[in-house]
């Protein structure tokens, strides 16, 4: 892949530190004068790879290149990218004028140049007749702009920013949203954001890069990825989101929370297991009456400034959340309907747990290096490599962490409507899907138990 | 009446802690040549200290004494420096097992300090004299170098030498433009310490100073004092000595608190 319209081309990029593996082949390509944002929860890697990119860190492996330049092994001062950092990273030694001419003096440009660049870029970031300011008496938001204009001076021909708004209150991150799409669009600098916040990388981006435990999970426009989300992980992120257990019946036809809806997917297969997301904003809800198309009472209703939210709970026992500018009551009853345009249907990542394993004798198998008792085996060899599937609802978790034949703690929890689907990552680095009605934290480290019947043993 | 005492214990505790020196800065202003034997106002011990009126290998002594504080104190803060930035980029372990190692030659007691460097210079066969005093001052300077920086460093934002490079700046201007501006204020406290414990050092000084005549001040006075009776000049020297180092602590003191405001602020 090698088009003169990228500047950014990162290919098949992996990073570890020590045996944690940070970014695992990650590739993307980025448009000149593009708005990509990487968005991801804290530890999905993003700001690794934009590290990497700027230089303070190499790659174990894989190729950077800047308009078609490689520049994998190139040092961070050598390449035509700037970053704006999140905590501002000013010399506080420096006044406002000497921080943003920092890298035209080291050019050796001239002084009137210097000087006629540097109120520019002032004026750019709104901070003009601020020159000669300490920028330890600055606000936070004034130093960012400083910083902005410290970037932007060298005519970079990629911008990194790494989260520079988190550290800002609410309007003033608004505000400062609205002048960076507004820079973007006046400079013509390729901008990479890297950002937590969903909203701000909807709001800001050309095109949004979902990551996650180090991989890009999906990589669209902002409308894209919000309404045809790849998998579960980027419906939950991105926006809020109904996400249930569903049964694609037939091309057209989806089942789930008890009942068929129509819906515009297809191409799944006849009965296959799929994930359904309904954004709570395309529930249309009403006071009960026969023309809905399910019902259900309302259990907890919130105002939320424009819309109120509420939690509607169905005769089935399914937790639906509806956005409406409508409220109503707790405990009425209610008439629900979902137009099959709003409906998106994705294919399920695993129905079941699979893991490699050992026979280690005919009663115990030996999985993600733990040893769990399982059914009397016949055919099986001691030491004999075999396939072992475990359904998501069939492991125990505990508090007491010692109770379990292993450990591992939850990395995401997914609310499926009447039930929670966790990731557990195991002590050795496994990951394990588990359907629980117990509600974990994040982070819980908890013990993990099996019954013996429920392992299942195959040929490998 | 509780806190009459405990008042009264703490200027007990500070007379008896400054008498000494008291008693030496009061009797520097008479003419005497016994200590103790007060007779009458004067500064001619002053004015004798320097007119040469005193033997001139003391003068030496006074000008050896600050050669070395200067020179050393000047290599230990850049040795401590350095050493400071590489132990503060080490990770956990390392860096825990390179702090420890720093802090030990501090524990260390002078005298050990002393003769593990005369025998080392022995059994190297190196002359004892000027540059072995300047090497064992170093050495025994350097890790309170370490400790005055490495505060600095963890106060500073990590992003700000990565913000230099990507600004333009190779490694080395970016230790120069913006890494050691920063931690200038510890190497300036790193360096009056050194130079203070220089100036102030025996028990190391007289193992490493060989036997070529070199005297330095604390050499010369226990010479001297070994000969029977202090030279009366070393009464107004000890005085401006005394002082010189209150002066220097004094600014050490208002520096780190002026840091600490700042932080404050901040």
């Amino acid at each position: 892949m090698s088009d003169s319209n990228f500047i950014i081309e990162l290919s098949n990029i992996s990073k570890s530190f020590g045996d944690k593996t940070v970014l695992d082949d990650v590739s993307l390509y980025v448009k000149k004068g593009e708005f990509v944002t990487i968005l991801g929860p804290s530890g999905c890697g993003k700001t690794t790879l934009l590290r990497i990119l700027a230089g303070f860190g190499s790659a174990d492996e894989g190729e950077i290149k800047i308009g078609g330049v490689d520049i994998t092994e190139v040092p961070p001062h050598e390449r035509p990218i700037n970053t704006v950092f999140q905590r501002y990273a000013l010399f506080p030694h420096l006044n406002v004028y000497d921080n943003i001419a920092f890298g035209l003096k080291l050019k050796k440009v001239k002084d009137d140049e210097i000087e006629a660049r540097v109120r520019r870029a002032l004026k750019m970031v709104g901070m003009t007749d601020y020159e000669w300011r300490d920028v330890n008496s600055l606000s936070g938001g004034q130093q960012q702009r400083v910083a902005i204009a410290r970037a932007i001076i060298n005519r970079p021909q990629v911008l990194l920013l790494d989260e520079p708004l988190a550290a800002l209150d609410l309007k003033m991150r608004k505000d400062m949203q609205m002048e960076l799409k507004e820079m973007h669009k006046t400079l013509g600098i390729t901008f990479v954001y890297v950002t937590h916040d969903q909203e701000e990388a909807l709001t800001l981006s050309d095109t949004i890069v979902v990551m996650s435990e180090g991989k890009v999970q999906q990589i669209g426009t902002p409308i894209d990825i919000y309404n045809e989300p790849v998998n579960s992980f980027v419906a939950d992120f991105i926006g809020e989101s109904n996400i249930l257990n569903g049964t694609m019946i037939q091309d057209k036809l989806v089942r789930f929370m008890g009942r068929d809806f129509e819906c515009v997917d297809a191409g799944f297969g006849e009965n296959a297991p799929v994930d359904v997301v309904i954004r709570p904003e395309d529930v249309y809800i009403m006071s009960y009456t026969d023309s809905g198309m399910f019902e259900g009472v309302v259990q907890s209703c919130i105002f939320k400034g424009v819309h109120y939210e509420m939690l509607v709970n169905t005769p089935d026992g399914y937790e639906v959340m509806i956005q409406d500018y409508n409220a109503f009551e707790v405990g009425q009853k209610v008439s629900m309907i979902i137009k099959p345009s709003d409906i998106h249907v994705m294919k399920k990542e695993r129905t079941t747990n699979t893991f490699e394993g050992k026979m280690v004798d005919a009663t115990h198998v030996e999985i993600m290096g733990a040893e769990f008792v399982c059914a009397e085996q016949q055919g099986f060899e001691g030491g004999e490599q075999v396939m072992v599937e475990v359904d998501f609802d069939k492991i125990d978790l505990m508090d007491n962490k010692e109770d379990g034949t292993m450990m591992g703690d939850v990395r995401f929890i997914l609310y499926k409507g009447d039930h929670y689907h966790l990731t557990i990552r195991t002590e050795g680095g496994d990951n394990l899907y588990v359907d629980t009605h117990d509600v974990w934290d994040d982070r819980d480290i908890v013990g993990i138990k099996i019954q013996p019947e429920d392992i299942r043993i195959k040929r490998a | 009446m509780k806190k009459f005492f405990a008042q009264a214990y703490l200027w007990l505790l500070l007379a008896m802690l400054y008498a000494p020196i008291l008693i030496i800065a009061i009797f520097s202003f008479t003419e005497a040549k016994v200590l103790g034997n007060w007779t009458g106002f004067s500064t001619k011990l002053y004015t004798s200290l320097f007119s040469g009126g005193v033997h001139h290998s003391l003068l030496h002594a006074i000008e050896n004494t600050f050669i070395i504080a200067i020179v050393s104190a000047v290599i230990a803060t850049m040795l401590g420096s350095v050493a400071a930035i590489g132990i503060f980029n080490l990770r956990n372990r390392k860096k825990m097992i390179m702090n420890t190692l720093n802090n030990i030659p501090m524990l260390n007691p002078d005298i050990i300090t002393g003769i593990s460097l005369f025998l080392l210079f022995v059994s190297l066969g190196i002359t004892q004299g000027y540059a072995t005093v300047i090497l064992a001052h170093v050495t025994f300077c350097t890790p309170y170098v370490v400790l005055c920086v490495i505060p600095r460093l963890q106060q500073m934002n990590p992003n700000i030498y990565e913000a230099a490079l990507d600004l333009g700046a190779t490694p080395w201007q970016a230790l120069r433009k913006v890494l050691i501006p920063e931690i200038k204020p510890g190497m300036i406290s790193g360096f009056i310490l050194s130079f203070t414990l220089s100036i102030d050092d025996f028990a190391v000084t007289i193992f490493t100073i060989g036997t070529g005549g070199l005297e330095t001040l604390s050499t010369y006075i226990y010479a001297d004092a070994r000969k029977g009776g202090l030279t009366p000049e070393l009464r107004p020297l000890s005085t401006i000595i005394f002082v010189t180092v209150l002066v220097l602590l004094i600014i050490i003191n208002i520096r780190s608190q002026r840091t600490q405001k700042l932080k404050e602020a901040k």
